[in-house]
């Protein structure tokens, strides 16, 4: 594996940098616009001079589409997907990339891969992925996601690059779990986001991503990250931050200081609110009801505001 | 009553026969005592709504334990010591291990780690 810092002074947020990770796109789903927060100082785009600078955009995240999915609700998920790009496409403004926030396939088979990227690659944007833990059931336990994603990435496949002003971190907690735990992050992938944040300008917008909620929504069924708080410690500092994750197939957001988490909806099938049901399977609707708890969203950044804007729109 | 295995040879056709007719050669009682104690018949773990069951079960050594996901959701079952580990089962598939050594062996599931279960292995 080509293991490089996107983020670090030196390899780092290059140009050829940002692109090697475009390579590695191939998701849509939710759109995030992101805005600039407080850009006075010397950004990291400027110190390494990179042409990027802040500005205005919007971006996506799609979360969920478990390509390969065909039992109640929803007997083709790779439908849905491609409804969702056909969403993206019909999109008034053009985001910059997408991000996925993992479980792009059911089962992590090779021809769940090829279908999800096909699908995806129709929206002719750039694609960050993280995995979820059904990308990680290959025999090599994820190796098959890396041999697809992992070009560029640290470890398990964490990353990070900055877009016009914006940090963006590309986290993984569905690899190593522990019995009894939740979500994982692991000390490697801490020390390196650590290192990863350590010499930014605090006020930097930062976006991390992950597929897992790194805040606890409902522990009983697992959703959180275990050793979430250690990551957000390195976070605090920082005047803007938005945390993207799916995996609960539904929306459900929180601010906690200067921190906006937020779920995405699945693109496959919504799964019940915490607790209220007998466990985190598959919500089984009415096939009328389906496309209205599926969806993607919309981050709007716009320079010189504090917060990036979401907003979620269903398949409907 | 645990389905037999298809006979393979001419003692386990006899083993067959006595069981069908409830006829026992002498010769034949210790091989049958040791394949019809209770407690090393293979036993069935469920998988149900993100719960296995039973979540704890007491076996002797060399029985088989057999997981079914029922869910419409993929499992797997990992050993807490990596001793053990399945593929990935989607719905309705089967994982089976032999424990042959006595010991208590806590598995999970790697997808869903908040899934816990115990297998533990005495001689009766
Ligand atoms: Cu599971």
């Amino acid at each position: 594996m080509d293991h490089h810092d996107h983020s670090g002074p030196k390899a780092g947020a290059d140009r050829r940098g940002f692109l090697k990770c475009m390579g590695g796109w191939a998701g849509a789903g939710a759109l995030y616009s992101v805005s600039g927060g407080v850009m006075s100082s010397i950004g990291l785009d400027q110190a390494i001079g990179a042409p990027a600078k802040a500005a205005s955009f919007t971006f996506l995240q799609v979360s969920d589409s478990h390509v390969g999915f065909n039992k109640p609700a929803n007997p083709d998920a790779a439908a849905t997907y491609k409804e969702a790009v056909g969403k993206i496409l019909a999109l008034p403004k053009k985001p910059d990339f997408i991000i996925h926030t993992g479980d792009i396939t059911q089962l992590s088979k090779d021809q769940e891969f090829d279908d999800a990227d096909q699908i995806i690659k129709a929206t002719r944007l750039p694609v960050f992925h993280v995995p979820g833990e059904h990308d990680m059931l290959d025999e090599g336990q994820g190796k098959a996601y890396l041999g697809r994603f992992g070009k560029g990435t640290q470890g398990q496949g964490w990353y990070s690059f900055d877009h016009k002003g914006v940090h963006f971190v590309g986290l993984i907690n569905v690899a190593n779990l522990k019995p009894g735990g939740m979500g994982s992050l692991g000390g490697d992938q801490l020390e390196w986001l650590e290192r990863d944040l350590a010499h930014r300008p605090a006020s930097q917008p930062i976006v991390v991503f992950a597929h897992i909620p790194l805040w606890t929504v409902y522990a009983d069924w697992g959703w959180g990250t275990d050793d979430a708080a250690q990551a957000l410690s390195y976070l605090k500092r920082f005047g803007s931050v938005t945390v993207l994750n799916g995996h609960i197939h539904q929306i459900t957001q929180k601010v906690e200081g200067n921190v906006a988490f937020h779920t995405a909806r699945s693109t496959a099938f919504p799964q019940p609110v915490g607790g209220q049901g007998p466990s985190p399977g598959p919500l089984k609707v009415p096939t009328e009801q389906l496309h209205s708890m599926l969806g993607i969203t919309t981050a709007s950044v716009v320079h010189g505001k504090h917060d990036i804007a979401l907003v979620d729109d269903t398949l409907a | 009553m645990p389905k037999l295995p298809a006979a393979r040879s001419p003692l386990a056709m006899h083993l067959a026969l006595a069981l069908t007719f409830g006829f026992m050669p002498a010769a034949l009682l210790p091989v049958l005592a040791a394949a019809a104690a209770p407690a090393s018949a293979p036993v069935t773990v469920k998988i149900d709504n993100f719960v296995f069951g039973p979540a704890a079960i007491t076996v002797a050594p060399g029985t088989t334990v057999t997981w079914v996901n029922e869910d419409d959701i993929p499992h797997n079952i990992v050993a807490d010591d990596k001793s053990f580990r399945s593929k990935v089962l989607d719905t309705d598939e089967k994982f089976s291990f032999t424990f042959t050594k006595p010991g208590e062996y806590g598995y999970f599931c790697g997808l869903h780690p908040h899934m816990t279960g115990k297998v533990i292995v005495k001689a009766g």
